[in-house]
């Protein structure tokens, strides 16, 4: 599998990156030589190997249900790029 | 002796022996930092006064006998540790702005034990690199020099290589790293130190900047095995806020040092002599298993047939999860923005002037191998390929203690090499890449020099939490080799 | 009658699945410590971890596992001892990771049935296909400002339920009584409150049309409706403009739409249109959910007696009517105000005076069951007044309305105003007596065949007697002197 250009356009939208018209053919090729090497696992037989997500293989600890955070508005916000009063402020999202 | 030459063993024992005192000790690295980092760039951050701060704090700990190992000791901390009320980069522009309101739970430990924190030190952006080359705060400069070439700027490895920088140049007495596939050892080896990526689970990851989850692991990098496992104490130990973090208790490592290797089985993997491999790297290699033969290790043959295919695993699987971890970073409630028309706009303008090139390669990656069509494909396809790894250990760890092999395939290499395109990098992490994706701990200690002058490392694997052998193991090769040499550029 | 809808083609057969989000009670959010409260000033139940700082992680609150258990034992679903958590991954200004932690490949719950009755009285089974946890995002609100939205992460990372039923609703009734149901469930298992204005528990409703016999076409999904009503309106009105499409020779593509109440239609969501590669894989920050059966099975073992055996059980035991029982079972609160009274007392007028004059009153004084003036205790009290005979059923009906007013206790009310029913056969004599002299014209009427007059000497002599004369003695009286 290879890439194209409209693929690299597609992923770099899925990925909320932009990207500039010059820059998509240097990312293609650099993408493709990375899909290339990594191609070589075409040849591991993998037939009834589970996926491995973990290499913990513990199952999850839970919490009790406390209060124990938040509270803390104004840490949340200190590093906010824009806000207005105590919320977040973002441009304008249309629906 | 200078404060410059003392490991930490030997600082604790200097601070307790009031020989000298903690801020004595600050003052004299906050001085080496100020005439050295210019050049080498290894913090991205320093903390002066902070650490005087920390340092009298030590000092009044040290005389009310409450003093730790650590207490005192003066570190460089990847800028990757989530620190309170000091700014935190990961070497990104979009963090430039980033002063996180917390602590993280390593760094917490290590401030909670007295170390003195320096500063930052620099790292590829998101650790993502194998020469920290892909810093926005400019690539690190390796104190090591090639013999007969003392102009040419090396690099220091990655990416922890601003960790390794700094103390390899002695502007730190240690300092922590993190590793993802190799981002503790090889930069280590390529500076003459000691570091360890402990199993994963063994340190919290609460609060590092994530890269790849299933992978992150901090460990400690340092002159000597013993300040790792020095460090590592501190560092180590189950926290609840990360939930793959390990209900298991820290055994003090410093006593797995002077075990010794008498009658431990060490596998040597054949699938490690790569063609192609630097012979120097080959020839240290077999230096390393005759050092552990003569000290009473029985030396075993072993195969993990899977070996070729880390990499390929790892840059499916450490992009894949990096995609994902990444996509916090979107001008929203931290860091840079760039403005835009409206929010898409703001998110790919913040994204494409935040990120840097190699960051925006492996978030592209990582979104194309999840995407819909081809998750099986890659994805899918080498989280088997992982299991596979996973078992290739396992059945190893059936038949030997511990795994010795060459750390990376070679020494530090010069700014601008292996630039032709981004494999050709990714191939440097070839040694260190199947330990992390098999979760087991595993070590760097520097075991010699190559004919440029340059020092090498050989790794040690060990078996899920068992840090202790990788220590003792790793402690008999650094004493048979006997490693003293000294980068170029250091404090003196 | 089975519903359809007719179209110029010919007749049409909705087809309707839901995926309700139910978001759990719990103290405190799915993966962070933070308040799970609706409300409060903005981002203040936030923690660091609810809004995505680097380095956060996710830690699962325990609680919010045993609701959905408790919900998916509830559902009579298989309840799936292994479970994963996924990430899914989209951008928007609400969803601080990029990404929702869910539970994709494999959910803690499988598949279940609820069952619903219809107007006419049929009843249906639906299917649930699964339900599993997820977060909730943020809030993000575009009026408040020009050219800004502006973004509050109190609801973020709030555990959620996602219930998916199969497309098994055929019609707009269905769907709204499958909601209804589904709500009832809930919220007698405490695990959701089931609010829709507060937007605890919202629909996304899948609607496609088929002629009789097809197999399904195309659907579309309308995203977040948050009443009853409008997920009934919705499908209709989503069902009307497939049909429109498919009659004019066009062809229904499949999209995420919104429900605009105003208007009563449906239109396409644009800002969704490039979001749908989710990309899901296991989220690396957390391992597989694995349960305990023993675990599942002390929840089972306190889960609370669900509105169906509840119902069952209220004919069965108490005798009243399928209907009535019905209406006493739609909630909890009333189902334990009815048991409360009806336990040791007569079921069926029980039954009567709650759905009776006890709902009329809550209605006409604006309160629930909870605020009620009159306690169970106290209606029960009122029945026990009647059964012992200290007032007859007409004086209960003014004591009641004497509760409702003050809130006292029958007991009191009816001795502060000397309700007490007469039973002494003497004062009930000398006032069927006097009753009769002062009307001989009446009686002699009655006496040449007039039969219908003896409800008249009834009810003077109980109007002499203020009421309070037991019925049957004063019959017995005015049936005794009139010979």
């Amino acid at each position: 599998m290879s890439l194209d250009a409209a693929t690299v356009r597609r992923i770099a939208r899925l990925a909320r990156i932009r990207v500039e018209d010059a820059e998509v053919e240097t990312l293609k090729s650099e993408l493709n030589a990375i899909l290339g090497y990594v191609e070589q696992l075409d040849e591991v037989d993998v037939d009834g190997i589970a996926p491995l997500a973990s290499v913990v293989q513990l199952g999850l600890r839970q919490r009790e249900d406390q209060l124990s955070d938040g509270e803390i508005a104004e840490q949340v916000l200190a590093n906010a790029p824009d806000r207005i009063g105590n919320f977040f402020a973002v441009p304008k999202v249309v629906e | 002796m200078s404060p410059f030459d003392l490991t930490i063993a030997q600082a604790a024992k200097a601070l307790r022996a009031k020989d000298i005192s903690a801020v004595e000790l600050t003052t004299a690295y906050n001085g080496a930092v100020a005439a050295l980092n210019p050049r080498l760039n290894a913090y991205i951050t320093t903390t002066p006064e902070l650490a005087l701060e920390q340092a009298k704090a030590a000092d009044a700990r040290l005389k009310a006998g409450d003093a730790t190992a650590l207490t005192g000791i003066p570190i460089a901390m990847k800028d990757l540790f989530c620190t309170e009320g000091v700014r935190t980069t990961a070497a990104s522009k979009i963090l430039s702005p980033f002063v996180p309101p917390y602590e993280s739970t390593v760094s917490a430990k290590l401030k909670a034990a007295g170390a003195v924190m320096l500063g930052k030190a620099n790292l590829d952006e998101f650790a993502m690199g194998s020469a920290n080359i892909t810093s926005a705060y400019g690539p690190v400069e390796n104190p090591w020099k090639r013999r007969e070439d003392a102009d040419a700027k090396l690099v220091p490895g990655g990416s922890s290589g601003g960790s390794a920088a700094a103390v390899a140049a002695r502007i730190a007495l240690a300092a922590t790293g993190t590793d993802t596939g190799g981002s503790i050892r090889q930069p280590a080896a390529f500076t003459g130190l000691a570091g360890i990526k402990p199993t994963y689970g063994r340190c919290s990851r609460w609060g590092i900047v994530a890269f790849a989850s299933s992978l992150d692991q901090a460990g400690p990098m340092a002159r000597n095995a013993e300040d790792c496992a020095i460090l590592l104490n501190a560092m180590a130990g189950f926290d609840e806020k990360d939930s793959t973090s390990a209900p298991q208790p820290v055994p003090d490592f410093t006593q797995a040092l002077t075990r010794g290797v008498k009658g431990l089985r060490i596998g040597i993997p054949a699938e490690y002599r790569l063609e192609g491999t630097n012979p120097e790297i080959l020839a240290l290699w077999d230096k390393g298993i005759a050092w552990l033969r003569e000290q009473g290790a029985e030396i075993v043959d072993i195969s993990l047939p899977h070996t070729k295919y880390g990499l390929a695993v790892y840059y499916i699987v450490a992009p894949a999860e990096a995609s994902s971890n990444l996509a916090r970073y979107d001008g929203v409630r931290f860091g840079a923005r760039v403005d835009g028309v409206d929010l898409i706009d703001m998110y790919e303008r913040t994204r494409a002037a935040g990120f840097g090139a190699e960051v925006k390669r492996r978030i592209m990656i990582g979104t194309y191998v999840l995407s819909h069509g081809y998750y099986d494909a890659y994805y899918l396809k080498a989280q088997k390929v992982r299991n596979l790894i996973l078992r290739d250990f396992s059945n190893a760890f059936g038949k030997v203690d511990a795994i010795l092999t060459p750390t990376a395939p070679s020494a530090a290499f010069g700014l601008g090499e292996k630039m032709d395109d981004p494999v050709t990098m990714y191939l440097n992490d070839v040694f260190t890449v199947p330990a992390s994706l098999a979760g087991v701990p595993a070590m760097s200690v520097p075991a010699g020099l190559n004919a440029e002058g340059l020092p090498l490392g050989l790794q040690v694997i060990g078996k899920h939490f068992d840090e202790e052998t990788v220590f003792a193991v790793s402690a008999a090769i650094e004493q048979a080799a006997g490693f003293a040499a000294l980068p170029e550029v250091r404090a003196k | 009658m089975a519903y359809s809808l007719e179209g110029r083609t010919g007749t049409w057969e909705v087809v309707v699945g839901l995926e309700v989000h139910a978001q759990v009670i719990s103290e405190s959010k799915l993966f962070s410590g933070a308040s799970a409260t609706y409300g409060g000033a903005p981002n203040a139940h936030v923690s660091f971890v609810d809004a995505g700082f680097p380095g956060m992680l996710p830690v699962i609150n325990k609680e919010c596992v045993a609701q959905a258990v408790r919900t998916g034992l509830g559902l009579k679903a298989q309840i799936n001892l292994f479970s994963r958590f996924d990430r899914k991954n989209y951008f928007y200004a609400d969803l601080p990771n990029g990404y929702q932690i869910s539970q994709f490949a494999h959910p803690v719950v499988g598949t279940g049935t609820v069952e619903i009755e219809l107007q006419d009285g049929t009843i249906k089974q639906i299917g649930i296909t699964r339900l599993h946890l997820e977060q909730d995002a943020g809030k993000s609100m575009h009026d408040q400002h020009a050219s800004k939205s502006v973004i509050d992460l109190n609801r973020a990372g709030v555990a959620l339920m996602e219930i998916v039923s199969e497309p098994d609703i055929r019609s707009p009734e269905e769907a709204g009584a499958y909601l209804r149901k589904l709500r009832q469930i809930l919220r007698y298992l405490g695990t959701c409150d089931g609010n829709m204005e507060e937007g605890s528990m919202r629909a996304d409703v899948n609607v496609s049309v088929r002629k009789a016999g097809e197999a399904f076409r195309t659907r579309c999904e309308i995203k977040n409706v948050n009443s009853i009503r409008f997920v009934m309106h919705a499908v209709e009105a989503e069902a009307l403009r497939q049909i429109e499409i498919w009659e004019s020779g066009g062809e229904v593509v499949q999209e995420t739409r919104l429900y605009d109440p105003s208007k009563g239609e449906t239109r396409s969501m644009r800002s969704k249109e490039d979001a749908h590669d989710y990309r899901y894989f296991p989220e690396p920050d957390l391992l597989p959910l694995v349960l305990e059966q023993s675990w599942v099975d002390e929840l089972a073992a306190k889960l609370p007696e669900l509105p169906d055996e509840k119902r069952a059980r209220f004919c069965d035991q108490y005798g009243i009517p399928f209907y009535d029982a019905g209406v006493l079972v739609a909630e909890q609160a009333t189902a334990d105000f009815y048991e409360t009274v009806a336990k040791t007392r007569d079921g069926k007028l029980a039954a009567n005076w709650i759905t009776g004059d006890f709902f009329a009153a809550l209605n006409r004084t604006g309160t629930t069951i909870e605020t009620s003036p009159v306690s169970a205790a106290a209606l029960g009290q009122l029945l026990d007044l009647i059964a012992d005979k200290t007032i007859n059923g007409r004086i209960a009906k003014d004591v009641f309305e004497e509760m409702v007013e003050t809130g006292a206790m029958p007991a009191d009310i009816v001795e502060k105003k000397g309700l007490r029913q007469v039973t002494d056969t003497g004062a009930i004599d000398a006032a069927v007596t006097k009753v009769l002299a002062e009307n001989a014209d009446k009686v002699a009427e009655y006496k040449s065949g007039k039969d219908k007059l003896f409800g008249f000497f009834v009810g003077q002599v109980m109007k002499a007697m203020q009421g309070k004369g037991n019925p049957a003695l004063v019959n017995e009286a005015v049936k005794k002197q009139l010979g």
